[in-house]
């Protein structure tokens, strides 16, 4: 364990390291060019801020936070669903790829206003639309690849055995596929909460990270909004760290296999 | 070996065309005979382009012929394939590297419907046999080719079928590693009592291993010759320096030559066949 802690040690000094200096010399300018709050707080600042607004940021963050996760979850199994179905159905395959393309080809957050007016605005249902839609294509994309891309010889081998399709994906297939999904989650979990956060740009429920950093920016309360940036800061790291930790315990035994195709 | 016995493997008049009437048609083989009686060791040489692996999967019903009988033990292809009676073993191991080494012989095992506890003892004793017994639970990717490539014949022949086709099996591997697997082989398949058609390019190789080199020519792929090679059955590391081996290499290689030479005016060697 002494080792493990170690290595821990290793790995994390550097980003530490340049985080405090970077604080430090952010913490100097803003004192020495005696900067105005409204333009740049600095991070003494903002750390009191967020001692102070603690309880609205931490609300803000659960909200945002809940509809990227519901998002994520769901987009995570319509995309899951959809590559099984579109292996299966070779057809489908070949209607649904070009829509999928033509769909993603929309700079997809203007969807956003359109989900508003067509599912109720005061709730968050738009909004954990919107996280769907952006992990759906994401995982459709790279689950489907890897159901896919089976190494000809081991689907040559299945047929040496007389493997009936179920087996062939139950046993081939699937375990094939898995680092695939992977790859997809550590992109789509920081992408589902940047989703979420934006989507309340656009109006609906004033509750999230989104309307609190602008609300404060209106007021011109520039250390609040920037301990809003924080909670929204510490939020994808989140999602992304639970990735990594799911996908290490998953994955564990395969070990130094070919990455998964990334492409979003 | 009992007079009359059914042969394991019958090939008659087989023909193997791919692109049929198109422009880049290919006759892969062209009227091929082939019959594999029960305990032969039979190698396909020829060089490359010459079908040899066309007819390995013809006989392992991976392919279709376009015309010709084929029959595996008395059935047709596509049946003996269903009721697992031979085991493939190809150039790369193809090991899943999702699952231990054991669970990759027990693969077939598996599919086959066996039980865990049979299918346990089964993969134990298939990797004894190719002297692995310290790495069942070590994943494919820490062991070296060689050893990859043992795995993969202990998972043919984890379901004891009774015949074993190998495609060219030791061409990735280096040459001290091929000729220990060479003999590795032969050990296990005299333990096995299996049946075996073995698909090379190395002239030693198919003289070494085999009771019959079967010698194939390029572009309509044809049988042209076949070599008894008469070792005596308990060949060793010593059987390498035998005149017999010697003589046999030297047959199988003018075999070669004399149905290819009008295509190397220059004399050269031959592509796609060693002399190693």
């Amino acid at each position: 364990m002494a080792t493990r802690a170690a290595s821990i040690a290793r790995v994390l000094w550097p980003p530490v390291l340049f985080g405090v200096l970077f604080l430090g010399v952010w913490e100097l300018i803003v004192w020495a060019y005696d900067i105005q709050q409204f333009l740049l707080p600095a991070p003494s600042a903002i750390w009191s801020a967020l001692v102070e607004e603690i309880d609205n940021v931490w609300d803000a963050v659960f909200v945002t936070g809940s509809n990227a996760l519901v998002g994520l979850l769901l987009g995570v199994a319509l995309g899951v669903a959809m590559s099984f179905v579109m292996m299966r159905f070779r057809v489908f395959n070949e209607l649904a790829t070009p829509l999928a393309v033509a769909l993603n080809a929309i700079p997809i957050i203007v969807i956003v206003p359109v989900l508003n007016n067509m599912f109720s605005i005061s709730t968050e249902v738009p909004r954990r639309l919107m996280v769907m839609l952006i992990v759906f294509f994401i995982v459709l994309v790279n689950v489907s690849k890897g159901l896919r891309q089976v190494q000809p010889l081991h689907m040559e081998l299945m047929r040496s055995y007389a493997a009936t399709p179920w087996t062939v994906m139950v046993k081939t297939r699937i375990p094939n596929a898995l680092p695939y999904l992977f790859t997809a989650l550590k992109i789509a979990a920081p992408a589902a909460v940047v989703t979420a956060f934006v989507a309340e740009y656009f109006g609906g429920r004033q509750n999230g990270i989104g309307y609190g950093i602008t609300s404060s920016a209106a007021t011109s309360d520039n250390d609040v909004t920037w301990a809003y940036v924080a909670g929204a800061c510490a939020l994808g790291v989140t999602f992304f760290m639970i990735s990594v930790g799911l996908e290490k315990t998953t994955v564990k035994q395969a070990g130094p296999r070919r990455p998964g195709g990334a492409t979003t | 070996m009992v007079e009359n016995a059914p042969d394991v493997v019958a090939v008659d008049a087989a023909t193997m065309v791919f692109n049929e009437g198109k422009a880049n048609q290919v006759d892969a083989l062209v009227d091929v005979d082939l019959h594999v009686a029960a305990g032969d060791f039979v190698s396909l040489i020829g060089p490359s382009g010459c079908g040899k692996s066309t007819l390995l999967r013809l006989i392992a019903h991976l392919l279709e012929p376009t015309g010709g009988e084929l029959a595996v033990n008395g059935k047709t292809p596509d049946q003996a394939r269903r009721e697992g009676d031979y085991g493939m073993v190809f150039q790369q191991p193809g090991l899943f590297d999702w699952r231990t080494v054991q669970k990759n012989v027990e693969l077939p095992l598996e599919i086959e419907g066996w039980d865990r506890r049979r299918r346990a003892e089964r993969a134990k004793e298939m990797l004894d046999l190719v002297r692995l017994d310290d790495f069942y639970d070590h994943m494919p990717w820490q062991l070296s080719g060689g050893m990859q490539q043992r795995v993969a014949i202990a998972r043919a022949l984890a379901a004891q079928p009774s015949l074993l086709l190998m495609d060219e099996p030791f061409g990735a591997l280096d040459e001290m590693t091929r000729e220990h697997m060479q003999a590795e082989l032969l050990r296990i398949c005299a333990a096995e009592r299996t049946t075996v058609i073995f698909v090379t390019h190395s002239i030693p190789e198919a003289v070494y291993l085999s009771s019959r080199v079967v010698v194939m020519s390029p572009r309509p792929g044809r049988i042209t010759d076949e070599i008894a090679v008469g070792l005596c059955a308990d060949r060793n590391e010593d059987s390498r320096e035998d005149d017999v081996f010697f003589k046999r290499i030297t047959e199988v290689r003018e075999a070669l030559r004399a149905h290819h030479g009008d295509q190397q005016p220059d004399g050269g060697p031959r592509r796609g066949i060693e002399d190693r």
